[in-house]
């Protein structure tokens, strides 16, 4: 299996962080909006880095720049060394509105990014069911999306991400139109997965309590024009029961050290 | 439909204006109106007719290759419509011209162009019928959410998978009305268009039943041919439903 290869332990180099993705002086207008200037990030390998920041800060546009769905003004993304010039197959995106195609069953949509690659029906599948299990909708496989709540549709847009085995994962507000119980749930099985999977994420989300809750590291956008403000990486133990997270004083701290950070831009 | 208290089927009120229809026959008030009866059996009688065979074949066939026509143009123009804004630009205001004219008015100078045949009945179902299916289908194409564009283009669709896998079924429900209704404007095409050139197929047996005051043969093909566009319209209704879980569930 790839997965156990990757599982690996990376050799002991001193080099001091593994970027797969380097963004370098981003700047992005709409008309006369100024949506982005200058932002220069690193994204670790197998870390999850949330892009948190009020409405307005540029975030979705930033994570679309680094799909190569949205072309930057000025500067350069690159992943894994080589620079991003529109979308590729070491990127896989999952959609705030899920983006599933209402006409295609469960399994056709998580397959659906291999279909594109020309992967025969038969491989297809069988790696589809594998991610359908995974994020735990054994037994759909030949629903249609309007038959599934809002959750569960987010969670075939995650498998379509999982199964192109991409190793940049990018999430734009993946739970916003999700509702509060099944979100909770979700969160939950994405510290699981992200153990078990070994990739790098990119979540963008305006939910300070989500960030510090699933983030290894949070980079907080100021809005009008986007800019890196802070960067904060909360050590919390995600290893236990992930209930007790939402518990641990060092997670309330960060949740609140980072709302009096964004309370000045807030009216 | 409820009468006192009974369930009463749509096809009753149908029964009701034939009944009509054979009482205000019977009373002989004008000669245009003959009973229902007699045109029944004037139907009846039509159907066995060579004539009628061999119009209904004309008919038939300059429909459906008029159809396929305005079908196999006006998807990839409202497709290139709702995708390329110097298309709509262009083309948009010709269609919305074309869509509402008066086009029975054209149908004249399709026959110098076209001659007193074939060709000019086809040309007519065209151009009665395209304008709604490419205003509708383009209208399918705008409404495709941004997402599944971006989510194709993400996962690394070329161009023609692009359409073929994600623009033309996210447009299905749309370009489906389009066809249903162009089809019922396809059969005012055929109709006037061979009663203009009078020589051909129905038009022909119109003239003939009209001039000769024949009016239950007249009446029998009337009904015949509006049957004809219930059925073909009740057809594509079908296949509409069986997208229609869709057009809904769309984000």
């Amino acid at each position: 299996m790839r997965s156990a290869v990757l599982r690996k332990e990376p050799p002991p180099m001193p080099a001091p962080v593994d970027s797969i993705v380097e963004v370098r002086g981003i700047s992005k207008t709409y008309g006369d909006v100024e949506a982005l200037r200058s932002v220069d990030l690193d994204f670790p390998r197998g870390k999850l880095t949330s892009l948190l920041g009020p409405s307005g800060c540029g975030k979705t546009t930033l994570l679309k720049i680094i799909a190569g769905l949205i072309e930057a003004n000025a500067g350069t993304v690159t992943v894994d060394g080589k620079p991003v010039s529109g979308p590729g197959p070491e990127r896989a995106f999952v959609f705030q509105d899920f983006a599933l195609m209402p006409w295609a069953t469960v399994m056709r949509n998580v397959a659906f990014g291999l279909e594109l690659r020309g992967v025969a029906k038969t491989e297809r599948e069988d790696k589809a069911r594998h991610y359908i299990r995974e994020v735990g909708l054994a037994g759909f496989e030949n629903k249609y999306p309007h038959e599934l709540s809002g959750g569960m549709r987010q969670r075939v847009g995650l498998a379509r991400a999982l199964s192109v085995d991409a190793e940049v994962l990018l999430l734009d507000e993946p739970f916003s139109a999700v509702d509060e119980q099944n979100r909770r749930k979700f969160q939950e099985d994405l510290i699981r997965l992200r153990t078990n999977q070994n990739k790098t994420f990119i979540f963008v989300t305006h939910s300070i309590e989500e960030a510090v809750y699933i983030s290894d590291r949070i980079v907080l956008l100021s809005p009008r024009p986007g800019r890196v403000s802070q960067i904060i990486e909360p050590e919390i133990d995600r290893s236990g029961d992930p209930e007790r997270i939402h518990r641990d004083q060092h997670y309330l701290d960060t949740v609140d050290e980072i709302w009096q950070g964004l309370k000045q831009y807030v009216e | 439909m409820t009468l006192f208290g009974y369930r009463v089927p749509m096809m009753a009120s149908l029964l009701v204006w034939c009944v009509v229809w054979e009482i205000v026959g019977r009373l002989d008030l004008i000669f245009l109106l003959p009973p229902f009866s007699d045109v029944l059996v004037a139907a009846v009688d039509l159907v066995q007719l060579p004539s009628w065979q061999s119009a209904t074949i004309t008919t038939v066939r300059a429909f459906a290759i008029g159809m396929a026509l305005a079908i196999a143009v006006g998807i990839p123009l409202g497709i290139l419509m709702g995708r390329v804004r110097i298309a709509d630009n262009l083309l948009g205001m010709w269609v919305n011209i074309f869509s509402s004219a008066p086009l029975s008015a054209i149908v004249p100078v399709l026959m110098i162009l076209f001659g007193f045949g074939e060709k000019t009945i086809v040309a007519a179902v065209f151009l009665f019928a395209i304008w709604i299916i490419v205003l509708d289908t383009r209208a399918g194409v705008r409404h495709i959410s941004p997402s599944l564009i971006e989510m194709a283009r993400s996962y690394g669709a070329s161009r023609p998978a692009l359409y073929t896998k994600i623009i033309l079924w996210a447009a299905l429900p749309e370009i489906l009305a389009g066809i249903r209704l162009g089809l019922i404007r396809g059969v005012k095409g055929v109709v006037i268009g061979q009663l203009l050139v009078a020589i051909v197929g129905y038009g022909a047996l119109f003239e003939t039943f009209s001039r000769n005051f024949r009016m239950a043969e007249f009446w029998a093909l009337t009904i015949i041919l509006f049957a004809f566009a219930l059925l073909i319209s009740e057809l594509i209704e079908r296949a509409e439903a069986k997208v229609e879980y869709y057009a809904g569930a769309r984000q």
